[in-house]
């Protein structure tokens, strides 16, 4: 491989796309330096001796004639300690550096190496000389944040012979922790390494996902489940709660390690991230939730190409952790401005343009970015496994679906999250529209969730989505005579689905038990609204009237649930029962066989 | 001899708002090019494309009476640049900067890009200050807070300037006295509408902290390109650098738009949706994200930001991708305002994101959440029983229905209808709230906590 690198001239500027003469010699994709300042771009065509880059930076001031000069490398990520708890831009320079160096407002051409390479981390070698290893195999440890353990695993296609390994102590990222024998020749092996964002991590074998991603989102986790290892697009105009939701999933998902990636999206959205996330406390452990989570920012101020860097960026983060045999879950936020920015470089380029401006390989790269997903076994010598999860919003323009971002979507991912500007009015959140949204994970987990949470949950889950289909018919009744005209029977359905759509499925992200709800409180949740259910129907077939069981006084218990604080909802939530049974009873005394 | 002494006379082509220069050499990006039309006028131009030898410059004033002949061109060798200084407060500029109040021009302290650079969001601080605006739809509803953006969707002829002035004059941060400024920017509105704001500012004596950016109808189209930037670089000297609390309003962001799609027209650009092109969203964001707070910093930028929906159609581009970068909406309503109601704001697609940080206890009151929510809940099923009564008569109604259509039409009479010199204080908006929910059945108050209904709930 010749690193040879090249040095060319820039013959024109358009925006944040440039052309280079003398460029001969250099690769489709390396990675440049633009112009006196150095401007980070990476080649995304070539012809003869020009080359086109997009360059990452704001182009202003830049003149035709300066130089460019190729590195002869890939765009990659740094990947070792350090990673978790940081918070980077779109081509991984933490921007916590960047304040350091050029103050509040981002300035252009800073470096910043992603790792910091002065600080020392605590390692634990766990082979030893002899040992003969292969790629994916752990070397030791360290203890990166209070929740994660960093194992330093040996880089991809390498394998051989350990010769050497260090003794525990502390080292820095570039120290050398291990010496291995391989048919190429010693390699001397550092606790960083380096990864080309736009290829995959190679991994064993993708299996199938049968764990549920347990969110605390009831409905989510019981109505439209995402698997690990599995993927989800949630889809949704402006306002109806995009952001919230992937805040929520990145706080209460049960992975182990998040990477949140704010892609052309709110500044504010980041800082509110920043700012809570290490308040926070995992649910688990009771450590904040930062120690377990990075952060990739590109907001939409900043330069456009290094949006469709960012989420590849992330996503070998995330991949990196998988390897290490942690389940990883990551946000996009969101893909339509990835989609959009590659409009914007297609438009530059004057490539003939497909659906609405967007180019013809819009599909084909976001198939690439979620096929990334999955549950996998690793490329180690032991058996293991680990996983990436990649949920991704959609920001369809005017809120309709039929767009080429969220049609090419849907088609890849196996969980669709259609969220509703009309529940979003009236303030239902989250505003998942119950009707249009499916899970095709359902089959696949429910073996799980009959073995860790409840016998019925399918069939639980079943009949409330009945009762609420069943309601949305009689609505369309209700429309054009009103609901009075409906027969009792009828009208205790509707109260039914109302109590599952009011007291279930809608749940406060701001609420601080409502949060988060584990699966056993949503499992009993559910079962107690649907006996209720049940026993409606039973109450109106002994003449009692709707209007008195809407009444009941303890049916303010059904909308007081999910308030009862998660550690001790089984009394509570026993005594609820009892009441409403009781209720109930005292009605059909009072007034059946009137 | 330097770039910026040759006078090129190379125009090749003119088109729409571009020119193109041949024969030239090291010409930057985005670099401002002062042109000289054959009668002698001076132009202000930018490069939006250079090449070794070629720059496409995009005219500010119009390529009226340019030719390819006599006209020439200048590249000054740097970016658009303000200055700014202390004195810049109270005074007004033209679309390229120019001050037109007949005070002499200012002498700059700094000259500035104004394109800025984004802010690091490492360094922002989180928006958490509640700003009482005095109308109840926004402070009880729709909280703004300082750094927030926060876009009044329109329509033509509804009163989105009045709502704006009054705003202006009525903010505040409750108890507290600190240095605050309006940067008023005007891109393409007529003069008699730029007349109600400059009246307003003169009556309240606002005046005198005020900075004025005035592109009106008649002025360059193009200008409106660079006008938001010029007025957003000042509020950021003024937040950032001298602490003090600005308000930016932005008026109207259609005009900029369109002004956007003309060049990208001219351009030959591959259009986006509905012609407009494809980088608008990054555009706008250009804009919008320059409002905030900083770390350390004593000063914000709140931007107010004005919008016509073209054919009251929020799904158009404009009003939609700024909904996307924004921190929320407040969406004006023909049906209100024909029906008399001032402000006409239609509560049910409005929102303020930031609103959550900004409001409960310690900042307004603690069941301002709850009663927010439940106003929302309570008006949003009264709104669907209207269109129910429109087919099947109110009388078959339920007990329970009925209250909600009562509860929607008080809601509208008494929350959302306002005086444009009332300037109600939240815990007067909270207290209204309470009367409106007084009209509900208590156990339908779900999204209120048990304990704030019987502190606030007027019939204990």
């Amino acid at each position: 491989m010749t690193n040879k690198s090249q040095q060319g001239r820039i013959i024109r500027i358009s925006g944040p796309v440039i052309e280079a003469d003398n460029m001969r010699g250099a690769k489709m994709y390396d990675v440049v330096r633009v112009g006196e300042e150095n401007l980070i771009g990476e080649i995304i065509r070539l012809n003869e001796d020009n080359a086109i880059i997009q360059v990452y930076e704001d182009t202003n001031g830049l003149k035709p004639g300066e130089k460019v000069i190729t590195t002869g490398m890939p765009l990659s990520v740094e990947l070792g300690p350090g990673l978790l708890t940081n918070i980077y831009d779109g081509i991984q320079r933490p921007l916590p550096d960047i304040m350091k160096k050029t103050g509040d407002f981002i300035d252009r051409g800073v470096e910043a190496p992603a790792i910091d390479r002065k600080k020392k981390w605590h390692f634990k070698p766990t082979v030893k000389a002899g040992d003969v290893i292969r790629s994916c195999d752990v070397l030791g440890e360290v203890q990166e944040t209070t929740i994660i353990t960093h194992r330093i695993i040996v880089p991809p296609n390498i394998s051989g012979k350990i010769i050497k390994v260090e003794k525990e102590g502390d080292y820095t990222v570039e120290d050398d922790i291990a010496v291995v024998s391989t048919d190429k020749g010693d390699i001397k092996l550092q606790m960083l390494q380096r990864w080309p964002v736009r290829m995959p991590r190679p991994v064993a074998k993708k299996y199938d996902p049968t764990l549920p991603l347990v969110t605390g989102q009831r409905v989510i986790d019981t109505f439209f489940p995402v698997a690990k290892g599995g993927t989800a697009a949630i889809p949704g105009g402006f306002g109806t709660g995009k952001t919230v939701m992937l805040h929520q999933l990145a706080k209460w998902s049960d992975a182990q390690v998040v990477v949140y990636v704010g892609c052309g999206e709110r500044g504010n959205e980041m800082t509110d991230v920043l700012r809570e996330f290490p308040e926070l406390e995992d649910p688990k452990s009771g450590e904040p939730l930062m120690n377990r989570t990075v952060l990739i920012a590109n907001t939409s101020n900043m330069p456009v190409a290094a949006r469709d860097a960012s989420v590849y960026t992330g996503i070998t983060i995330a991949e990196y952790y998988r390897d290490m045999g942690y389940d990883v879950a990551l946000m996009a936020d969101s893909t339509s401005r990835l989609a959009e920015a590659m409009r914007e470089i297609s438009g530059r380029l004057e490539e003939m343009p497909g659906e609405e401006g967007y180019p013809a390989y819009l599909a084909s790269r976001l198939a690439e970015f979620y096929e990334r997903a999955g549950r996998v076994k690793l490329k180690c010598s032991k058996d293991k496994e680990g996983s990436v999860s990649v949920v991704g919003a959609v920001s369809p323009p005017g809120g309709d679906f039929s767009e080429p971002v969220a049609q090419n979507t849907l088609r890849i991912v196996k969980v669709f999250w259609a969220l509703d500007a009309d529940l979003a009015d009236r303030r239902h959140f989250p505003s998942i529209n119950w009707l249009k949204s499916y899970s095709l994970y359902l089959e696949e987990i429910q073996t799980w969730w009959k073995k860790q949470i409840g016998e019925e949950w399918l069939k639980l889950r079943t009949k409330a989505m009945a009762l609420l289909q069943k309601e949305s018919e009689l609505q369309e009744i209700v429309k054009l005579v009103g609901p009075d005209a409906l027969p009792p029977r009828e009208r205790a359905t509707l109260e039914s689905a109302r109590i599952i759509r009011e007291d279930f499925l809608q749940q406060s992200a701001f609420h601080e038990v409502d949060t988060f709800c584990p699966g056993e409180k949503q499992y009993e949740m559910l079962r107690i609204m649907l006996k209720f259910s049940d026993k409606i129907m039973d109450t109106v077939e002994k003449n009692v009237l709707v209007d008195d069981i809407i009444s009941m006084k303890s049916r303010e218990h059904l909308a007081r649930m999910k308030t009862v604080p998660n550690k001790t909802f089984e009394k509570r939530f026993s005594e609820m029962e009892k009441d409403l049974d009781k209720e109930l009873e005292e009605l059909i005394k009072k007034g059946g066989g009137k | 001899m330097s770039n910026k002494d040759i006078e090129y006379t190379t125009v090749s082509e003119v088109a729409g708002p571009l020119m193109i220069v041949d024969g030239i050499k090291d010409v930057a990006y985005n670099e401002v090019v002062k042109i000289k039309t054959a009668t002698g006028e001076e132009r202000t131009g930018q490069v939006l494309e250079a090449f070794m030898h070629k720059a496409v410059v995009q005219v500010f004033e119009g390529t009226k009476g340019l030719d390819t002949n006599i006209t020439s061109a200048r590249f000054i060798g740097e970016t658009m640049k303000l200055g700014v200084a202390k004195d810049i407060l109270g005074r007004v500029f033209d679309g390229t900067g120019n001050p037109i109040d007949d005070a002499p021009p200012i002498i700059p302290e700094e000259r500035r890009d104004i394109n800025g650079n984004p802010i690091n969001p490492y360094s922002r601080e989180y928006p958490s200050e509640f700003i009482q605006t005095g109308l109840s739809t926004i402070d009880g509803l729709n909280t703004l807070v300082r750094g927030q953006k926060l876009p009044i969707f329109s329509g033509a002829g509804l009163p989105h300037n009045e709502m704006a002035a009054q705003i202006a004059r009525q903010a505040k941060v409750l108890g507290k006295a600190e240095k605050f400024a309006v940067v008023f920017c005007a891109m393409g509105i007529t003069a008699e509408e730029a007349n109600l704001f400059i009246r307003d500012f003169e009556n309240t004596g606002a005046l005198e902290r005020t900075v004025m950016f005035l592109n009106l109808a008649d002025d360059p189209t193009i200008e409106r390109i660079i006008l938001p930037r010029m007025a957003l670089t000042c509020s950021e000297y003024l937040a950032f650098d001298l602490g003090m609390q600005v308000l930016v309003i932005l008026t109207d962001l259609t005009n900029y738009a369109e002004a956007l799609r003309e060049i990208a027209a001219a351009r030959e650009e591959v259009p986006g949706r509905r012609g407009y092109p494809g980088y608008m969203y990054t555009d706008l964001a250009s804009i919008y994200e320059r409002a905030g707070r900083i770390k350390g910093k004593k000063g914000s930028i709140t931007q107010i930001p004005m919008l016509t929906m073209p054919d009251d159609d929020i799904t158009h581009p404009i009003p939609d991708l700024t909904g996307y970068i924004t921190e929320g909406q407040i969406v004006l309503n023909r049906g209100l305002h024909k029906k008399g109601i001032y402000p006409p704001v239609a509560v049910l697609p409005c929102l303020s994101r930031l609103m959550d940080r900004g409001i409960g206890e310690g900042r307004t009151r603690e069941d301002h959440a709850g009663v927010s929510n439940q106003l929302y809940a309570g008006y949003a099923e009264g709104c669907d029983l209207r269109d129910l009564v429109a087919i099947v008569g109110e009388d078959a109604l339920s007990e329970r229905d009925r209250k909600f259509l009562k509860f929607a039409d008080e809601f509208e009479k008494q929350f959302i209808q306002q005086d444009n010199h009332e300037d109600r204080s939240i815990v007067q908006t909270l207290t209204i709230g309470w009367n409106l929910l007084s009209i509900l059945p208590k156990a339908e108050l779900k999204k209120i906590d048990e304990k704030y209904i019987s502190k606030y709930h007027p019939e204990k």
